[in-house]
Order: structure tokens, then sequence, then C-alpha cells
């Protein structure tokens, strides 16, 4: 019972500042950035995350462009830290090593490498730097539900020979159900348990970011994400207070003050929100058809833009097996849904034809 | 006709190997490893092209040298080989990220740079995006554009995957320098599903809030259509989409092409259509440089 209950310590790392940048369309001000970190730190978080939401360098018409320079928001939350480190996602193809170079000389001191979970070897430069500037290491396996625990270990290896220090099994789908998080997390301990951490983080799509999380910490996962009010892409992630919370009931150990992050998302993080995280039909379609969690705004945006159901336009992405960062391919599917309602080929009810794919 | 050597007998080597070989204006000198039990190395001796797991030593030890040679192996060994080419006054066509000579984009520039020593392919992405990026900039100012690549898993190699810095770097400095943007951003994106995607390639400029969306959309479409010239498979998914100044893109507008790359598949599948851009734009640019040399005879 005692392992049950996960008798070793679990580390919480907030994302409400890098997966939340998503939901908040890349608009972060400083102010908020200072206010969300000082709350964190003070409730005991031990690792905050801050970059754009697509990671260092995503900034771009792809992904949307960051209000402020992440840099400069990096070094604010440094500055407003007090025993809080501050950590930074960079993903190999969208950001560089002179990315994580500046990242660091802000003050960022946590490098977590996020890969498409069968890509691991695009990493091995970044942990390599992150590593020559002395940087804790994180590999993040997104889109984990996509392969098996078996071959999801095997990327992991890659990456802790790579140098990661710790390695997440990332639901970006928010598409796991509770068995499919535990056999991961489980192969991912066996495999590099004995030299390096296993990590969970979780999304809200089918509202099992909590319990995945769980059953993380109680098969041996050490590092656990959460965001403020669930704030992140999609439904939002495993709300860091109720992870929080419900660790503490638990028995589970995180060192963090469940009051003191109650208050940072009532008080801190909710006045701010322009929408709550929720699961409506578009994010469960995500989560039911496997679809990166960031792609939804980005969806919904093309529905209106091209007159096409946002749901419709995630199952499409979902079926075309699109991975983080292909936000592009989501105008494309939109483009094809029109021509096919203009030749008819599914109901054709909506916009007038020709007028909707070209202006 | 220019006699051409290839050194590097990899996937990139051997499907230059093929298309060069269809050349009325090249003749392949010889296929250049240094692994013997390459496929590649078999494939050109079927072929009747002479081979070698030698190496550079081996093609700078012959009487008769290639006037040109092909760069199919790793930017590493490439900084190492160029001085030896040029030294021994063989113009190089570097299909690495060595970049050690100026870029060099075929519909866009080539024509510039017939008689430098060492010529620079970019990256795949950069061959296939840096053409759409030029035709908007010959329109309008672009005062920023963005590329995203997406390519199958199964035809980003090794080197690639080591240095995927490499690619984002200098693709975004050839579509300011070759494309004429004044701030250029590259991505790649690798996808594992099977069967294999096809290469796709999207293209945003940024545009002036009233620009002529009709003069830019002709002037991709013109593009597009020299470019599948070398790689028939290359082609626009969907006209150009414009959209409306926002004061999120600094007041500019945004013009999107979608681009799918679709290879020949001569010696690498179809889907690798990234690999095709690289060796078709390749083969694009040693034909040229035999023109050009057919033209210097003339002259002389």
């Amino acid at each position: 019972m005692t392992e049950e209950n996960g008798a070793k310590r679990v580390r919480i790392t907030d994302s409400t500042l890098r997966d939340g940048s998503h939901a908040m369309a890349h608009r972060f001000t400083e102010e908020q950035v200072r206010g969300v970190v000082h709350a964190l730190d003070s409730a005991g978080v031990e690792v905050i995350e801050v970059a754009h939401g697509d990671g260092l360098g995503g900034s771009s018409f792809n992904y949307g462009f960051s209000l402020e320079d992440e840099i400069k928001l990096i070094a604010a939350a440094v500055d407003e830290a007090t025993a809080a480190r501050i950590a930074v996602l960079l993903l190999p193809g969208v950001g560089t090593v002179e990315d994580l170079r500046r990242a660091h000389d802000a003050g960022a001191s946590v490098a977590r490498i996020a890969t498409h979970c069968t890509e691991a070897d695009v990493s091995l430069q970044h942990f390599a730097a992150a590593r020559e500037l002395g940087m804790e290491t994180v590999g993040f396996l997104m889109l984990s539900h996509r392969i098996g625990p078996r071959e999801l270990a095997r990327q992991a290896r890659i990456m802790v020979d790579g140098g990661a220090q710790c390695v997440y099994v990332v639901d970006s789908a928010g598409a796991m159900v509770l068995a499919d998080a535990q056999a991961r997390v489980r192969a991912l301990v066996e495999e590099i348990g004995h030299e390096a951490q296993v990590g969970f983080h979780g999304h809200q799509n089918l509202s099992l970011g909590v319990a995945n999380s769980v059953l993380a910490a109680q098969n041996g996962a050490r590092q656990i994400d959460g965001a403020l009010c669930a704030l992140g892409a999609g439904a939002g992630n495993a709300p860091t207070e109720v992870v929080a919370a419900t660790f503490e009931r638990l028995g589970i150990t995180t060192g963090v003050d469940v009051q003191g992050v109650l208050a940072a998302a009532e008080d801190v993080v909710q006045p701010f929100l322009p929408r709550l995280p929720f699961a409506d039909r578009s994010a469960i379609t995500q989560g039911y058809a496997g679809v990166y969690s960031s792609f939804l705004l980005h969806a919904e945006r093309a529905a209106e833009r091209y007159g096409v159901p946002a749901h419709e336009i995630l199952q499409r992405v979902g079926e075309a097996g699109y991975v983080g960062g292909q936000e592009d391919m989501i105008i494309d599917v939109a483009l094809r849904l029109v021509e096919e309602r203009e030749h008819g080929v599914s109901g054709g009810a909506g916009s007038p034809p020709g007028s909707a794919g070209r202006r | 006709m220019l006699s051409a050597a290839i050194v590097g007998s990899g996937n990139i080597g051997t499907d230059l190997l093929v298309k060069l070989l269809r050349s009325e204006t090249i003749e392949v000198h010889s296929m250049v490893g240094v692994d013997p039990e390459s496929d590649g190395l078999a494939r050109a001796r079927r072929l009747g092209v002479e081979a070698s797991a030698g190496g550079v030593d081996w093609l700078l030890a012959r009487d008769d040298l290639p006037d040109i040679v092909f760069e199919a192996t790793s930017a590493k060994a490439h900084l190492a080989n160029a001085p030896r080419y040029r030294e021994a006054g063989i113009q190089a066509v570097d299909l690495t990220p060595a970049a050690v000579g100026p870029f060099v984009c075929p519909p866009v520039n080539l024509a510039n740079l017939a008689g430098t020593p060492n010529l620079n392919m970019i990256t795949c992405g950069g061959q296939a995006t840096i053409p759409i990026v030029a035709a908007v900039s010959a329109v309008v100012p672009v005062p920023y554009a963005e590329i995203v690549a997406s390519i199958a898993s199964r035809s980003a190699g090794p080197g690639t995957r080591a240095n995927i810095d490499e690619f984002t770097q200098t693709t975004a400095r050839a579509i300011e320098q070759v494309g004429g943007a004044a701030r250029g951003k590259a991505i790649i994106i690798l996808n594992p599903v099977e069967p294999p995607m096809i290469m796709r390639d999207t293209v945003f400029c940024a545009i002036p809030p009233d620009a002529d969306t009709e003069a830019i959309a002709a002037s991709v479409t013109r593009m597009a259509a020299r470019v599948a010239e070398y790689v028939p498979g290359y082609t626009l998914r969907a006209e150009p989409q414009f959209d409306d100044a926002r004061e999120d893109w600094g007041g500019n507008a945004r013009v999107a092409v979608f681009l799918e790359v679709k290879g020949n598949g001569d010696y690498l599948p179809p889907w690798a259509g990234n690999l095709d851009i690289m060796t078709a734009a390749a083969a694009r640019v040693g034909e040229e440089l035999a023109r050009h040399a057919a033209e210097e005879k003339v002259k002389q």
C-alpha cells in the first residue's frame, strides 16, 4: 500500500505560463507572468515553465505571434521567483540551441526538450547543449498515446542516453484512458528508472488529466505537470491546484501548499482568463481522435474563416496522423472540406460556392 | 557536355545518379563512396558507371578529373573536401548544409552564379519554398517570410536528425538572401505516419495591407510552374490564401501558399519529395553549368 500511495516525493512543474500560452493565444503580459510566478513561488511550486506555447522560437505565423518577447518574460519570471526554478520548453525543428542559450542567459535553469514520441533522436544536440550550459534536462515525448509502452520506453532510452535526466510521458491529445497512462509510465520506469526520473503531463480532453496523473505517480512518476485553472491547450491541462489537493489526500508529498495554489488559481489566473478551459465538442473530439491539443484554437479560427465545423477539421486532422507543429495543415484540411462541400461530396449546406476558399 | 562525379553513395547520391544519367548535357564521370558494401555503388556499377569506395582520395588521384563534383556526403565532409576540389580546379555543387559557397535556387538566382567555384543547394525545405518567397517579393516588399516543411520520418536520415538546427538556420538565412524577405524563419516537422506522408510545405509571407493580391497570386502560380519543370510533382494544393492586415502581424496582411512535393520515384519512393527536390535542383544546376560552359566555348 505504501507503493500505491507513492511513498516517494513527487515534484510538480507548473506550465500555466507555457501550455497556458495556447489558451491565451500567446498574449501573456509581463504583469501576468510576474503575478503567476509570485503566487506559485509563494505556494512552494518548485519549477515554473515559461515560454511560447510551442516552445522557444514558437512566435510565428504558424503558431501565433507572442505579444511580449518570451526572453523578456523568462527574465521577469526569474526576477520574480525566490525559490522556484524557471523551465523552458524547446521543440527541435521550431527552436534552436541559440534560443536555448538566450533563455539560459535570461536565467532559465531547466531545459525541457520535446519531440514527437517516435522522433527522440532529433533532440540529441539540444540535450548536449543544455547539459553543457549546466541546465537540468527533461525530455518530453509528445502524443505518447500514439505508440505502445515498450516502443515509447525505447524512445525514452534515446533521450536518457543523450543526456535527459527525466523523460515525460506526454498525453498531448488528452487521449489516454487510465491504463494507457499507467502502462506507459511503468514501461519508462522499468527502462530508465534506475538512472533517470519519469514524468507525466496530462490533458483534460476526456477529463482524465488528474486521474492519469495519480496513476502515473502511483506507478513511479516523480515529476507531474499541471496548470492553474487548467489553463492550457484543448480542454486544458491537469489543474495544478486539483493535482496538489488530490495528491495531498492520497498522501503523496509534493511540497506544494494547497491553499496557496488554490488562491493562485482563483485570485491570480482566473481574473485574466479569456475563457475557462472546457471539454466542448471540439476538445472532446481531440481526446477521442487523438489530436494534438494546441490545434484547438487554430481549428476554431479556420472554422470561422472557411465556414466548416471545427470538430470536423479536428477529426480529419486525427485521421491524417498530423503531429505537433503541423498547425498549417489545419488550414489545408479546412480548404479540402470547403472543396468537398463545393463539389457536393459531403452535403454542402454552408458557404456559398467559390467564396470561402479564395478570400 | 560536362563530366561530373558524385561523391557520396547514400540515398541522395544514388537518386542524383539516376537523374544525371538521363541528362543530355552531363556525363557521369564516376560515383565515389567510402562503404564498399553500399547499395549506391553497386547500383552505379550495374548502370555502367565507374564506382569506387576509395573516397575523394581516389577521385583526385585520377588523371582524368571531372569538370564538376556533386557533394552528397555531410557538411563536415564537404568542409574538408571543398578546398581540395578548388585546388584541383573542379567546380563543386554542394548538397550538404555546409554552405561554403553562395546559396543557389535554380529558378531564382542560378543565372548569376554559373562561374562560382562552389555552389550550395541550401536545404530541401529551402528548395521547395524559396521560389515562392521570391515570387512574392518580386511583386511587393516582404518584411517577414516563414516556411513550414513537413517530411516523412523515414526520409530524414541520421545527418538531418543529428543537426536539425542546421536545417532551420540555413533555410532561414536563404529565405532572406535568396528569397528576398527582410527576415526569414524556418520550421521543420518530422511525421512518422504510415504510409509515409508526401512532403508538404507551407509558405507564409507578410505583405503590405494594400498589396495587389491578384499580381501576387499570378507570380506564385508562374513560379510553381517553373519549379515543376524540374520537379514534376511540385504542386500548389490550393490557390494562395490572402488574409487581411492584423495588429498582431505588425499591421501586415498575409499570403499563405500550400505546396505538395511528390518525388519522381527514381531511387527514393515518391513520398520522399524532400530528397527528390534536392537532387532535381542539383541536376538542374549541373545542366545550367553545362549550358553556360557551352556558351563560353562558342565565345572563344
